[in-house]
């Protein structure tokens, strides 16, 4: 059976549900990030393979391109936000958290 | 092609598999390491996919950047005289209703994806490399999404960098 749109599809869709579990069970606001990440990279990999097999097209390719500049924005801001309240709480648990002032 | 088919199934064994490795272990720096082999493994199946400047891009920004920060970002908010890097997880409960929650997401996306009948293209271009036409694109009809991301990154930056800094 030669690999074609839907096996790519399917490994996203594992990829996609991976990371909505990591983002509800977890607590820790890190692998809550890390949870956004794999949802992220499973879009991508939906783009690129309906670019590939959509007739070639590039515009696939240049989503995936912006959207790997949002992710990185997305995590430089998003840290410094964990270690500010990292600083004020001593902890990162999202459970807990309910202020970003003192 | 059956050397097509065996590199795709490996590289999507490694991306599956480091994924719940990021998702269920433990530790935190096990699953930091585990999301390095994700990237790998997605940048394997960009270049399967005859996308090689977005696998490369993958490579530099995810690996290079976003990985370097997290980890940081662990080994930054845990405590170093206390054992515990513990990654924290829920009841009994709520992590079954979690695992509910995605199998349920997982078969559906499936079930769709499999039962579609997918309008895809015959068309077999033969690129040699794809980055002509991402920076032809860029520069003329994404011209305006380009320098918006741009502002973006900058804005993003300078932001995280005065939220970041200590008082």
């Amino acid at each position: 059976m030669a690999i074609g749109l839907t096996h790519y599809l399917v490994v996203s869709a594992i990829l996609f549900s991976l990371g909505v579990f990591a983002i509800v069970t977890r607590k820790n606001a890190i692998l809550v990030l890390m949870g956004l990440e794999l949802i992220l990279n499973s879009a991508n990999l939906n783009f690129i393979a309906f670019a590939k097999f959509g007739g070639l097209n590039i515009e696939g390719h240049i989503a995936v391109m912006f959207i790997i500049v949002l992710a990185a924005a997305e995590v430089a801001v998003a840290l410094a936000i964990v270690l500010n309240i990292y600083q004020n709480y001593h902890h990162i648990d999202v459970d807990e958290i309910n202020s970003l002032k003192e | 092609m059956v050397l097509f088919e065996f590199v795709f199934y490996m590289f999507a064994f490694v991306v599956i598999v480091s994924a719940m490795g990021v998702v269920f272990s433990k530790k935190m720096m096990y699953s930091a390491f585990s999301l390095l082999f994700t990237f790998f493994g997605m940048a394997g199946l960009y270049v399967l996919l005859n996308a090689d400047f977005i696998a490369v891009t993958q490579i530099m920004v995810y690996v290079g950047g976003i990985l370097v920060l997290i980890v940081f970002g662990v080994m930054l908010t845990t405590k170093i005289t206390g054992v515990e890097i513990k990654s924290g997880t829920l009841g009994r409960f709520e992590l079954a209703l979690g695992g509910v929650v995605a199998i349920a997401i997982a078969t559906f996306l499936s079930i769709m994806y499999l039962n579609v009948d997918w309008m895809t293209s015959n068309m077999s271009i033969e690129i040699n490399s794809t980055t002509g036409y991402i920076g032809f694109g860029l520069f003329t009809e994404y011209l305006l999404a380009f320098f918006i991301a741009a502002i973006l990154l900058l804005v993003a930056f300078i932001g995280a960098a005065k939220i970041a800094r200590r008082k």
